[in-house]
């Protein structure tokens, strides 16, 4: 028998539920985040267009570097002030 | 810290003996004379029959006793008033034995003196396992118990532990022994470890930096390590995230890289020597164990390299013409320090004819040029490791190590023009809006990382190639070692 010490951080992840799935987008906020890599912006201005077209209000947000993870400030405005969010990734 | 109960102090006289000391069976029978009296407790630590089967001798086969009360020498005579020892002696010397226990005719016919044996609670076989038991070393880590037809290797394995090479079983005595290496206590906190911002504590690091191969005296160092890459500035995410294959690179500058034997010289970028070896692989199994940043899992490398099973290496300081990568950083050449650089592979430079600095420094400059891609400039940093041979045309003609920069920034000046999107039939490159200046390939302000490191012989360098510079991405950290 050999006993041996636990070299992770030993986290029981929880699991949460997502908020349940919009039925439409008509009428709701959907945010649009741009992590701020290249031409991220361009597909997100066409993604915006076609939303306004859906009568969408939409809220654009940008990371200040995508190298980095969003601040907790810009994450909690999303949050809060969103009912959706979409996301550029680029690469 | 939990410290484990020290066991009680009995009033009066106590002795530890062992039957495997001449010296001990020399006084056996004195310590029937003195047991007569009523006020005598002894403890063996091998044969509780030892001196005698008698109510006044205890086991102390577990050395608990022993390890609690330091015990280095058997026989120990210790004087216990109200539950506090107030005199100790060691070994046989009769008048001295005569003064303790206050009787003129003990020991009658033994001779003078004797020197007594090594306790075994002190023996280099014992040490470890008894610190780990009785220690109370704040080791609060969950145990884990393998079955003793599981392969503790492949066990290991099998948790996703390892970095696909085989990891050294953390049980608690060796990181007991992983701890003694550092004054800090084992429930300190030294990082928050990103991607999962959890909390990393002197016993994580211990247990990782077992698994990784480490001797206890590089723990200092992986702490350090682990300080400098869980810092906004380095960034760890973000290295971790990327798609491009880089990794933390660690550096050592300092007294510290002799104490623990770290290589400088042959072969400094590459394996054989422990120190080197083990540290980088330590914090690499940190970050992958307690921070959560798997291969596959946030660690998204397209390609990854080599030097991400951990790459660390020590400056040659004793050998270079000029001041220390850390000296530069403004520290003391007395002061020992880890620098973590976010970098690629190393990539060799060959120039094995040039004998002037200028002509060393132009080629070693055209193949700088390429590093990552020739068509980024001033956005990544990058780190040259100098050889000895190389930086000895540096020494002869006297150049200090700013002038060596300066000049290899000036030759490592970029027209746009030559590397706009398109040019040579080339999409990768910069805006054409940039055309027509000029900018130097590495940031003039401490973009260009020198080390001073390598063999006696050999006409090669290494340029590492960096990642994002900047507070947008990585920026070299700096710590200071200590115990």
């Amino acid at each position: 028998m050999t006993t041996v010490l636990d070299p992770t951080d030993e986290a029981t992840p929880i699991a949460r539920d997502r908020v349940p799935r919009p039925e439409s987008l008509t009428g709701l906020t959907v945010g649009l985040l741009d992590i701020s890599k290249p031409r991220g912006n361009v597909f997100l201005d066409r993604v915006e267009k076609r939303l306004r077209d859906l009568d969408v209000t939409v809220k654009r947000f940008a990371k200040p570097t995508f190298a980095k993870p969003a601040p907790v400030d810009l994450r909690h405005e999303i949050a809060t002030s969103c009912d959706a969010v979409i996301e550029a990734l680029a690469d | 810290m939990d410290t484990a109960q020290s066991p009680e102090l009995r009033n009066g006289i106590i002795a530890v003996v062992k039957r495997d000391c001449p010296t001990c069976e020399l006084v056996a029978p004195v310590l029937e004379e003195i047991a007569a009296s009523g006020e005598l407790t002894t403890y063996t630590q091998d044969d509780p029959s030892f001196p005698a089967n008698a109510s006044w001798v205890r086991a102390d086969t577990t050395l608990e006793f022993s390890w609690h009360h330091n015990i280095e020498t058997v026989p120990t005579l210790i004087r216990v008033v109200d539950g506090v020892e107030v005199e100790r002696i060691v070994g046989w010397q009769v008048a001295q034995w005569r003064t303790f226990v206050g009787d003129d005719s003990l020991g009658e016919g033994l001779p003078e003196y004797r020197p007594g044996c090594g306790s075994l609670s002190v023996d280099p076989n014992n040490v470890d396992r008894l610190e780990a038991t009785f220690g109370g070393s704040g080791m609060s880590a969950r145990r884990i118990e393998f079955g003793s037809a599981e392969d503790v290797h492949e066990a290991m394995f099998d948790r996703g532990w390892t970095d696909g090479l085989p990891v050294v079983p953390p049980t608690t005595e060796r990181v007991a022994a992983m701890l003694s290496g550092t004054t800090r206590s084992a429930d300190e906190i030294v990082a928050v470890v990103a991607p999962n911002l959890a909390e990393a504590t002197v016993e994580k690091l211990a247990i990782n930096a077992v698994m990784a191969g480490c001797a206890p005296e590089y723990l200092p160092v992986v702490i350090a390590a682990l300080e400098a890459i869980c810092t906004d500035e380095f960034n760890i995410h973000g290295v971790l995230a990327t798609t491009m294959g880089v990794g933390p690179i660690f550096v050592v500058n300092g007294p510290i890289r002799r104490d623990i034997g770290m290589n400088s010289g042959i072969n400094v970028l590459g394996h054989g020597n422990r120190a080197n070896s083990t540290i980088g692989r330590a914090v690499q199994l940190c970050v992958r164990n307690i921070g959560g940043g798997a291969p596959g899992g946030i660690d998204r490398a397209a390609q990854g390299n080599p030097g991400k099973l951990g790459l660390c290496f020590a400056e040659d300081e004793e050998g270079s013409p000029w001041e220390s990568m850390a000296v530069e950083k403004g520290f003391d050449p007395s002061t020992s320090t880890i620098t973590a650089f976010c970098g690629e592979g190393p990539r060799l430079m060959l120039d094995q004819v040039s004998r002037t600095p200028e002509s060393l420094t132009r080629s070693l400059a055209k193949m700088m040029l390429s590093t990552v891609t020739p068509r980024i400039v001033m956005g990544m940093d990058a780190m040259l490791v100098l050889s000895p041979e190389h930086a000895e045309r540096y020494r002869e003609a006297g150049w200090s190590k700013a002038q060596f920069r300066e000049a290899l920034n000036r030759d490592m000046l970029v027209q746009t023009d030559d590397i706009i999107a398109g040019a040579d039939g080339i999409d990768e490159g910069i805006p054409a809006t940039m055309a027509g200046l000029e900018f130097p390939k590495f940031n003039p302000d401490g973009g260009l990382n020198i080390v001073h490191a390598g063999g006696p012989a050999g006409l090669f360098s290494s340029i590492i190639g960096g990642w994002l510079s900047g507070p947008g991405g990585s920026i070299p950290v700096t710590k200071e070692i200590t115990r």
